[in-house]
């Protein structure tokens, strides 16, 4: 049985594991406020606010959020953002007065996705409402909505209070527990924030009976800074990774900042990330290119290894059966590291190319280079041909343009729906330029530049 | 006064909660059974042998159609009869319905819908341009040819001449709401069918062939779509045809929606045009002779597209007077999804095909494309004296209501054009590696249908005798405002609050045979539909109250020195046994047109703006942005200028979406590989121009239009090409060649293009 709030009332239902959200508000409670956009987390239409122990209100789309995954949480969907009285809620108002509904088929999204920025005081609106999709208004109105309601206070019927409860599948309070069932359950799923899990889901239409939730896996969501670096549980959502890295490495933050969008990095985990291997996930080029190391673990029995190590190849990473991703370690160093995520559309797409260059200069030569990229070949992918044509060299325009050639030997990309082979081959190339043009001090972003 | 003021979205506080009810969050009665298609996985071949077996045996399958087991018309097309609801041993695209399961539950309808067994004898496919050109494969006898003048003869003497190529991709339509539909059989084999769809008509007649009875056993409803943009004026009838024939046949609710990726799959988008242009200029850039050939893709089935490839020729003249040009459109059928209606109609192709070449000869003058534009401009109606002649468009319509030249004027001062361009020139100088681009288009755009007899409209308004008022009308809701404009024109005839206005759910059994809501005619038909019923009602109860003057106002009926409200009046009227409800009827005066020939006048006016777009782009990797847009925009005597600014910020981000990041691709099997949003790029919140100007020209229709207003649906979308040609004016900092754009400018046709001219 599960139980969670929703709308501030407690609800105990049968569920079944991969039972969506959306499903069960629009399908057994008639609920219909929450829309069906893409069913993919795409489009933000089914947006809701999910509010965890920790007190934080965040929006995640409903479309790829599994019922076990709310045990013991409070849900707040469109019909539970006006008052209990029907007083519209800031953003409420603020939509309606600015004009920033046409058909409003988006607008429930829009709604909780802004009532949650409302309530964490964000006021970064375009980062804040990425994932929500509008194909009427333009998105001025919308922005302005957003802009006049940051003004409001919130209205004291967002607060979520807790709820006890058991989880109805299996959520590992710890990594113990987390090993312990994996190793019971060799053909389980791990399911963190089921971002792409979900898909498997609603898009294959697979049937997953056995798995296990890594929501609750207190000892793994946890980031510790330490002497030697940063330590990232595997279960941390992007949202908390961003957050980590802010500080020491700004440009693998704003990588992350163009990562999905504000509901799927509250939802998805940088050990999905890393353990699904896709060759175009934005976590590991960074992770490779910073000199991280993965950490895994199968029962008791744990080992570690250079994190590009672990991409065999196109599907297939170095993981045996019940072996989970862990930590991930990024060690201490000065931050030179530069991250370039090229795709069609600036927010919430997938990259087309990702480069990231960690390339260290010390007395106007290449002391160190660790350059990765994802969308260049079937895994994540260190630039070996690159880097060495790089290190112990001058940095000048002269060896830079020389160790162009190295791409050709690092990679052979593909043609798809995002990138021809040629673009992303000349693509990469011309992010060395970048980094080196812009070691120079010469503008080379056109996000920074304002009309 | 209703009209002109800034009223909200009359579901805007129903959006905002979640209430405002889509097709899909209908209640639906007991026992409702869930479609789902079969889809074909091949682009083109004959179905050999197609084992379902396994689909009738799935969990939750109640029943599976094919072909054969239609009982009456298999087609669903809303032109030429050759679209069947399922293939009939054919399949023409990859995506195409062949089989239809009906189940217990959404889930399990789509389940079943993947385990069949189909074998295909297939066949190479027609996919593009050039292998439907290789292969004839035409819609209609040949390719059509509209002309004016003699540009033949004119491009050979004309003292330059330039002719090019170039290709502007299609456009998912993307509404957030996919179709859906859900048929509820009523008693005595009667059906009332509750659709997201444009045109409820059509389905209502759709349906009414599929089932074998006449089109007074179905009615059709339609509250509010979640968006159309033209992808719901035809493509929601298979929908609503498959739904209504298995109720009838089951007996029971049926209803059906697309996953998205279906929906992309499944249904047609805006069509992808190559445009060929041999143009003639003088030294000015005046063009002295044009010869436009324009290729249209239009897919397996005739759909709309013959009319779309009409409008793209309409508007190959754009705002420029052309005293010679040939226009000759091919409408190529290929093994795709069948293109459609999508705002703007085909115009959006015609007038992108006449901007590259304004731009393409300012290039080759080395003069600012504006001034070459202004060159070009029609002249103003107001300087149109009675001997003058006035200037005709190339299909033989007097351009009299031209306000092109003033209207450009003031944004490129307002815009401050001139000063900005300059700083883009100079700020280029200074970066190697960014370059900003700066661009105006103007966009002058035809209202009307040009299938004339469609511009009609109806209208069924009640007044009960409480005062309050119910107002239907033959117009759809997808987000337009329409419902709230059209209810101001009610409150404004009757002089009392906009709150006595009922609006409610477009319904077959109200107002018949009406038109889709598309051509952006919505508020000019039915505005002018819901007036005349309301001044009939107006009309009888001021006869009944008085002989002299009677006026309504500020909820207040005044006649012969007395005063009574509003309700006071209906009801003695109601009392005096005077009817208060009239339908209305409008029909568009003066437009007729010859398709075949290409003359008349298909437009009763034009709606004129423009816009000015400032970019940048990275030359290292084509990667580009919209930094700020300034657009006026004309919609006459605006019926609600805070609706009508709606309509011109969203179109013009969809028309730069369109030009920009939205690129459809196939594969080399007829595959639509990008199929959902995670490959399929709309603009988002970050995408629109971070400096967004939008102004309403001050000024009325000259046209009877309801309270002079103009429609505004369409005409802005085209103010998104002025990104187009500014990314195109960005790239040009990059060497002396022409940048040579097609569309859409992806990053990596921005880069290939810098590479050209770098190179």
């Amino acid at each position: 049985m599960l139980t969670f709030l929703l709308n501030g009332e407690t609800v105990e239902a049968e569920v079944g594991p991969t039972e969506t959200l959306l499903d069960f508000l629009r399908e057994r409670r008639a609920m219909t406020g929450t829309k069906e956009g893409c069913n993919e987390g795409d489009c933000g239409a089914c947006s809701v606010i999910v509010t965890g122990e920790d007190g934080v209100a965040r929006a995640m789309n409903a479309c790829i959020l599994f019922m076990p995954q709310l045990s013991g949480r409070a849900v707040r969907t469109v019909e539970g953002v006006a008052g209990p009285n029907g007083e519209l809620h800031p953003v409420q108002r603020a939509m309606v007065d600015h004009h920033g509904s046409q058909c409003g088929f988006c607008t429930p999204g829009f709604i909780t996705t802004m009532a949650a920025a409302h309530a964490n005081g964000a006021t970064n609106h375009e980062d804040q409402l990425a994932g929500n999709l509008c194909r009427c208004t333009g998105y001025a109105p919308i922005i302005r909505a957003a802009e006049a309601a940051a003004k409001e206070v919130v209205p004291e019927w967002m607060n979520e209070t807790a709820v006890g409860s058991t989880p109805p599948y299996p959520m590992p309070q710890s990594s113990d527990e987390m090993a312990a069932w994996y190793e019971a359950n060799p053909d389980g799923t791990l399911i963190g924030g089921a971002t792409d899990v979900g898909l498997w889901v609603t898009k294959r239409l697979q049937e997953l009976d056995k798995v296990a939730f890594t929501g609750r896996c207190t000892d793994l969501q946890q980031i510790e800074e330490t002497e030697d670096g940063l330590r990232i549980g595997a279960a941390c959502t992007i949202t908390q990774v961003l957050e980590a890295v802010a500080p020491l490495f700004p440009s693998f933050a704003e990588m992350l900042r163009r990562y999905g969008s504000t509901q799927v990095r509250n939802a998805a985990t940088i050990g999905g990330n890393i353990a699904n291997g896709s060759p175009i996930g934005d976590g590991p080029p960074a992770l490779i290119a910073l000199g991280a190391t993965l950490h895994l673990r199968k029962g008791n029995a744990r080992r570690e290894m250079p994190i590009e190590h672990f991409f065999v190849d196109y599907g297939k990473q170095d993981r045996r059966d019940s072996e989970f991703v862990e930590y991930v370690t990024i060690p201490k160093q000065p931050d030179t590291l530069k991250c370039y995520k090229l795709s069609k559309r600036f927010d919430q797409d997938i990259s087309a190319v990702c480069g990231c260059f960690n390339v260290v200069i010390a007395g106007g030569s290449v002391a160190r280079a660790s350059i990765a990229f994802g969308g260049m070949a079937g895994t994540p992918k260190r630039a070996t041909h690159v880097e060495d044509a790089l290190i112990g060299k001058a940095w000048s325009e002269e060896n830079v343009e020389a160790a162009l050639a190295g791409f050709t030997k690092d990679y052979t990309p593909m043609s798809d729906m995002r990138a021809s082979a040629e673009y992303r081959m000349q693509a990469a190339q011309n992010m060395l330029r970048r980094v080196y043009v812009e070691s120079l001090g010469i503008p080379a972003s056109v996000l920074e530049v304002h009309p | 006064m209703s009209v002109g003021k800034n009223t909200a979205h009359d579901a805007g506080p129903l959006h905002v909660t979640g209430a405002a009810r889509y097709t899909d969050d209908i209640p639906t009665p007991r026992g409702t059974l869930h479609l789902a298609f079969g889809l074909s996985s091949v682009a083109k071949g004959a179905i050999k042998a197609m084992n379902l077996d396994a689909v009738r045996s799935a969990n939750g399958v109640v029943d599976v159609l094919v072909a054969s087991d239609l009982p009456h018309d298999n087609d669903v097309s809303p032109s030429n009869h050759d679209e069947p609801l399922l293939a009939t041993g054919e399949v023409h695209y990859l995506g195409q319905p062949i089989f239809l399961v009906v189940a217990s539950s959404h889930l399990a309808a789509r389940k079943a819908a993947r385990l069949a067994n189909v074998n295909f004898d297939e066949q190479t496919p027609i996919l593009t341009i050039d292998e439907a050109l290789a292969a004839n494969s035409h819609f209609e006898d040949g390719p059509r040819i509209y002309t004016k003048g003699d540009a033949e003869t004119q491009l050979t003497t004309a003292a330059n001449r330039l002719q090019s190529s170039f290709e502007i991709g299609g456009q998912e339509h993307f509404y957030l709401e996919g179709h859906a539909a859900l048929a509820v059989p009523q008693e005595g084999g009667d059906m009332v069918v509750h659709a997201s769809s444009q045109h409820p008509t059509e389905i209502q007649h759709k349906v009414a062939e599929a089932l074998g009875r006449p089109m007074n056993a179905v009615r059709v409803e339609v509250r509010r779509m979640g968006g159309g943009f033209g992808g719901k004026e035809s493509q929601g009838n298979a929908l609503c045809v498959a739904c209504a024939v298995v109720a009838d046949k089951h007996r029971v609710a049926v209803k059906m929606r697309y996953d998205r990726d279906d929906d992309m799959i499944i249904t047609g988008k805006r069509h992808e045009f190559r445009i060929d242009y041999d143009v003639g200029f003088d030294a000015r850039g005046r063009i002295e002779a044009v010869d436009f050939t324009q290729y249209a893709r239009c897919g397996w089935a005739q759909d709309l597209s013959l009319p779309v490839a009409d409008r793209a020729m309409l508007h190959a003249d754009n705002a420029y007077n052309l005293d010679h040009a040939r226009i000759t459109s091919h409408r190529l059928k290929t093994n795709t999804q069948s293109n459609t209606a999508f705002r703007g109609f085909g115009g959006p192709q015609g007038v992108v095909g006449i901007e590259r070449v304004m731009d393409h000869i300012a290039h080759h003058l080395g003069l600012d494309p504006l001034q070459v534009r202004c060159e070009n401009f029609y002249a103003s109606g107001g300087n149109i004296s009675a001997k003058m002649k006035p200037q005709t468009t190339p299909y033989g319509m007097d351009v009299t209501d031209s306000i092109i030249r003033e209207l450009v004027d003031t944004l490129e001062k307002s815009s401050d054009y001139k000063a900005r361009r300059k700083a883009v020139s100079e700020w280029n100088d200074k970066n190697p590696v960014l370059k900003r681009g700066i661009a105006l288009t103007p966009v002058k755009f035809g209202i009307s249908f040009t299938l004339t007899h469609l511009n009609q409209a109806g209208a069924l308004v009640h007044v009960y005798q409480d005062g309050s008022i119910h107002l239907n009308h033959g117009g759809t809701e997808m987000g337009q405002g329409l419902f709230t404009k059209v209810a101001q024109v009610a409150a404004q005839s009757f002089g009392v609050p906009l709150d006595m206005v009922k609006i409610t759910a477009t319904d077959t059994g109200k107002v018949p045979n009406t038109s889709a809501t598309a051509a952006s005619s919505g508020s000019d038909l039915n505005g002018m539909a819901v007036l005349e019923a309301c001044e009939k009602i107006k009309a009888r109860v001021a006869a009944f109250l008085s002989n002299g003057e009677v006026v309504f106002a500020d909820g207040l009926v005044r006649f012969d020195g007395q005063e009574l409200s509003f309700a006071e009046a209906v009801s003695k009227a109601y009392q005096s046994r005077i009817s208060l409800s009239a339908t209305g009827f409008y029909a568009t005066p003066d437009v007729q047109w010859d398709r075949i020939k290409g003359h008349g006048r298909p437009f009763f006016y034009f709606a004129y703006g423009a816009a000015v777009t400032e970019v940048v782009i990275d030359t290292l990797t084509g990667e580009n942005r919209i930094l700020r847009a300034d657009i006026l925009h004309d919609c006459g005597r605006s019926l609600n200028p805070a609706l009508d600014i709606g309509q011109i910020e969203g179109g013009y981000v969809q028309g730069a979406g369109w030009l920009t990041t939205e690129e459809l691709i196939w594969d080399s099997k007829g595959t639509l590989t990008t199929h959902a949003p995670s490959t399929y790029k709309i603009p988002t919140a970050s995408d629109r121009p971070e400096v967004f100007n939008v102004a309403l020209w001050d000024g009325e229709n000259r046209a009877e239009t309801v309270f002079k207003s103009k429609a505004v649906g369409e005409p802005p979308l085209m103010h998104g090409i002025s990104a187009w040609t500014a990314l195109s004016h960005a790239i040009s900092a990059c060497g002396d060649a022409y940048p040579d754009l097609d569309a859409p400018a992806t990053a990596e046709r921005v880069l290939r293009a810098c590479q050209r001219l770098r190179a």
